[in-house]
């Protein structure tokens, strides 16, 4: 493997590295405070909910009911199922099996963009009828009910671009995840240390020789070398699947917001 | 500790030297590097400020004499907007943190760099885009926005100038600020130095990770505040549209839940850069480590909690009145338990008088001038008075500006040969200094008696002769300030291109930036320091604790 | 290298693997929640109602956190970092609770 690999020359020098760090629990722990802050986002619309729902409990309970409560199941489930191959699609992954992971993340891309679909046709079923922000047919309705509404839509909406974000996230994790895990480690070595015979040796941890280079030339003054890293079934690293790890905390934070929304658009009739 | 070895190794070029895979200015816009990247948040806020500064002489200026004409209303209005949104979102906002946090933070707890340094390097890229897109806003649309920094609703949504692209600016400008504050939560908890305890860190380094967390929490409300407003402009959905049920007081609320935090998110930077300043001018370790420490974080729990003393004469409820009243007293007692510390550590010290030092301690007074000021308002009676007139405005600058900017100034003639590696002239540094403060209480002490008399702010002109001298007083305060703005723009522009080389430790600090080469190499440390004491243990004749 | 090494291995804990029958199991289990909380909302329980709403809800995000996205193995502060921002979110709820009802 390559990151306990070691490049020397054969004769005293000063060797540069990339400076790669991969702090596995450091880059999941700035991933959760990015939910947090997304949670934030939305919960200030909750916030919002929480006063106009207060104020005017008889439109919100007569508003909702305009709201299809058999959509609103399916896409609950769809979501739930969403979030489930997800996590099956990492667990996977941190097996090494690559190709399960593919699949089981194109299921998710898939269920999410179903998810979309029906979106798409509930919102366009409501502006249909009329129902959309500053229409006449909304300006007519009470109060609490143009707020339900608008509150509707903002937050179904908000919600719907995260899930688009979400989708276009997992897809470019399907490349990724299909070349790599992979990754490149350019060794430059710069040797101003006496003429002669001079090799590039490869060693890993243990200091077992991998490979030795051929005799390099007193002309050359550095020398830098590329390793592909290529893990195998079983040996995955951390940072092979920490990508993944992340989008599927950002797809799963996804559900979580429609697992409170819901129930407080379509459960209170 | 490892000074010895460290100054003992062979110098690597430093991380001004540095060429990387870019040079010139490529390499300073493609860095990775927190010290580039700290150093552009530096020039770009000191732009900034002064685009800032130039629109409120402007509106001093009009304001010099009853019934002047010097500009057109209108005008007036998008001067004092654009003054607020300037100042607030792109001065005071990343304040210390994005400049001087990012260059001090991984050094100070004896790291390479922050955790995420693409994310760091984006943040920048975010703060230039919203900076641009809010500075677009004047010159595009019908206008630019007149409807002060706060954009309350309904007149933002009814207002023709261009709102929504100064919000959207606004909402990037947010954006930045918060990933900024997950990179540096991450790097506290990730990157400290073996031996660097928690309670080992700089007090810097706890003002900064308190500071971090208001603005992950805090700013994802204001983000979706002015998004509503947006799509309110944009859709007319209703939510703060009283003509469809909306209620303007809920925006008051949301706005305030942000934005009363975020005055912590300028401040307490610049309190942590002030406890740096003071032990080191006083040779003597910092009085009551722990309670500063802690300070930061009650001042970042307490701030959350008070935002309701922006509503008094709103039409809020007497219960929420009376509640946030009595929050707004307690968050008193973690800003004085800092002033109270700083004093004790100054006492039977050996202070030295230089010019980081001396606004360190006009940082305290006009800090606690602001600070009181704002006890005053506080109380519901005497904010009924005070509401919307002058005396807001002095009290806000007096902690904005008397403190973060003060704080600014301290911690950039603290830190300069540090980061340029060139030393200032120390003469200049004072005489602007005593400018500045001079200036600073002829411009803005008149605005707490004009409040007082009635002067209500955002006001185009008034025609009261009383109010005549002590407006003329304030403009020409106006004018000292800016000779010793300038005067110190003009001392350290001399200092960075003809500076004489500076120490390695110019003033006798003990925390770890002070004992890696001026200006510092890339990677800050030849070897990664292992921390065995306090951070202001080891002044001279000071026994360590 | 050495240096890239030491920072390979920075404290990172892998958790457990957990399997994929639990994963199922737990997705079974928000399902019937969610037939649960239908259902409930059909009965028309008014306060109890709402409250068994809220329940749910919170019962399936705890699943959702804890098993999907591997919370119960992850350190102290990953639980922090989440509860500080959920009892911000009450507080600032609250304290806004302490205008309106009281207009
Ligand atoms: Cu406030």
């Amino acid at each position: 493997m390559s990151n306990a690999a070691n490049l020397t020359f054969s004769q005293p020098t000063r060797h540069m590295t990339q400076e790669t760090h991969h702090d596995y629990t450091g880059s999941k722990l700035g991933m959760w405070i990015f939910l947090v802050t997304e949670m934030l986002l939305f919960g200030g619309l909750f916030l919002v909910y929480a006063v106009y729902r207060y104020m005017h409990p008889a439109d919100f309970h007569n508003a909702a009911q305009d709201l299809n409560v058999f959509i609103g199941t399916v896409n609950t489930c769809i979501l739930l199922t969403s979030s489930l191959t997800m996590a099956l699609s990492i667990a996977t992954l941190q097996k090494g099996q690559r190709q399960a992971a593919v699949w089981l993340l194109l299921t998710t891309i898939l269920l999410g963009i179903i998810f979309l679909v029906n979106k798409y046709f509930e919102w366009t079923a409501k502006i249909h009828h009329g129902i959309y922000p500053n229409s006449a047919e909304m300006l007519r309705f009470p109060q609490g009910e143009i707020l339900f509404f608008g509150l509707y839509y903002v937050m179904t909406g908000l919600h719907g671009v995260h899930v688009v974000a979400g989708v276009v996230l997992l897809s470019i994790m399907v490349n990724v995840i299909r070349r790599k895990p992979c990754d490149v480690h350019v060794f430059g070595a710069a040797s101003p240390g006496p003429a002669g015979v001079r090799r590039l040796t490869l060693t890993d941890a243990t200091g077992h020789e991998m490979w030795t280079s051929e005799g390099i030339g007193e002309l050359i003054d550095s020398v830098s070398v590329v390793v592909n890293y290529r893990p195998s079934e079983g040996r995955m690293r951390p940072q092979d699947y920490v990508a993944l790890e992340n989008c599927g905390l950002y797809w799963h934070l996804v559900d979580i917001i429609w697992i409170f929304l819901f129930p407080l658009f379509y459960l209170i009739t | 500790m490892t000074a010895a070895v460290i100054a003992a190794a062979p110098r690597e070029p430093s991380y001004l030297a540095y060429r990387g895979r870019y040079s010139g200015i490529l390499g300073w816009i493609f860095s990775l590097d927190h010290k580039r990247i700290g150093v552009m948040y530096l020039i770009a806020q000191a732009v900034f400020f002064l685009v800032g500064a130039s629109l409120g002489v402007t509106m001093r200026l009009q304001l010099m004499r009853p019934d002047n004409h010097l500009v057109q209303p209108q005008v007036y209005n998008a001067l004092f907007t654009l003054h607020g949104v300037i100042m607030i979102f792109l001065f005071v906002i990343p304040s210390l943190s994005a400049s001087f946090g990012n260059f001090f933070l991984p050094i100070l707890i004896g790291a390479k760099d922050v955790s995420f340094p693409k994310l760091n390097l984006m943040s920048w890229y975010l703060f230039m885009i919203g900076a641009v897109v809010a500075l677009m806003s004047l010159f595009t649309g019908n206008g630019p926005p007149d409807t002060g920094w706060t954009f309350y609703v309904p007149y933002s949504i009814r207002t023709s100038t261009n709102v929504v692209m100064g919000l959207t600016g606004v909402f990037i400008i947010g954006f930045s600020s918060i990933l900024t504050g997950l990179n540096f939560i991450t790097t506290v908890h990730r990157l400290r130095a073996p031996g660097m305890s928690w309670f080992r860190m700089p007090l810097f380094v706890w003002a900064l990770y308190a500071t971090a967390w208001i603005q992950v929490l805090a700013t994802p409300i204001l983000g979706i505040t002015l998004a509503l407003v947006v799509v309110e402009r944009l859709a007319g959905v209703g939510i703060f549209d009283p003509a469809k049920g909306g209620d303007p007081i809920l925006y008051q609320h949301l706005f305030w839940i942000y934005s009363h935090p975020a005055v912590y998110i300028m401040i307490l930077p610049a309190m942590g850069a002030i406890t740096e300043i003071i032990p080191t001018f006083s040779h003597r370790t910092i009085f009551g480590y722990k309670a500063i420490a802690m300070s930061s974080m009650a001042i970042a729990l307490l701030g959350s909690l008070v935002w309701g003393h922006h509503m008094f004469v709103s039409g809020q409820s007497d219960v929420a009145d009376i509640t946030f009243s009595l929050l707004t007293f307690l968050v008193a007692i973690p800003s004085a338990v800092k002033v109270f510390n700083w004093t004790a550590t100054l006492y039977k010290g050996s202070i030295v008088l230089e010019a980081p030092m001396l606004y360190a301690l006009s940082f305290i007074f006009l800090f606690s001038i602001g600070g009181l000021t704002g006890l005053m308002q506080g109380a519901l009676a005497v904010d009924v008075h005070l509401h919307d007139t002058a005396f807001i405005v002095g009290h806000f600058h007096y902690v904005m500006f008397g403190g973060t900017g003060f704080g600014f100034f301290a911690a950039l003639h603290y830190w300069f040969p540090k980061m340029f590696g060139r030393s200032y002239s120390d003469k200049v540094a004072r005489l602007a200094w005593g400018i500045l403060f001079v200036g600073f209480n002829t411009l803005y002490f008149p605005f707490l008696i004009l409040g007082w008399l009635g002067m209500p702010r955002r006001y185009y002109t008034y025609s009261f002769p009383q109010f005549a001298s002590l407006e003329m007083l304030s403009t020409v305060g106006s004018w000292i300030l800016v000779t010793g703005i300038l005067l110190m723009v003009g001392n350290f522009l001399h200092a960075a291109l003809k500076g004489a080389r500076a120490e390695d430790n110019p003033w006798g600090g003990v925390t770890l930036d002070w004992k890696i080469p001026s200006p510092p190499p890339l990677e800050n440390f030849e070897q990664i320091p292992v921390i065995t004491q306090g951070p202001y243990d080891g002044f001279e004749g000071q026994a360590p604790r | 290298m050495k240096r890239d090494d030491m920072n390979a291995d920075h404290q990172h804990h892998e958790h457990p693997a957990i399997s994929y029958g639990k994963f199922v199991g737990v997705w079974l289990a928000l399902l019937m929640l969610t037939a649960l909380t239908v259902a409930a909302s059909g009965l028309q329980l008014h306060v109890v109602g709402v409250v068994t709403a809220a329940c749910v809800a919170t019962l399936k995000t705890l699943l959702v956190l804890y098993i999907f996205m591997h919370l119960m193995y992850e350190e102290r502060i990953f639980k922090i970092a989440l509860a500080v921002g959920v009892a911000t979110l009450a507080v600032f709820i609250a304290l806004t609770f302490a205008d309106f009802p009281f207009r």
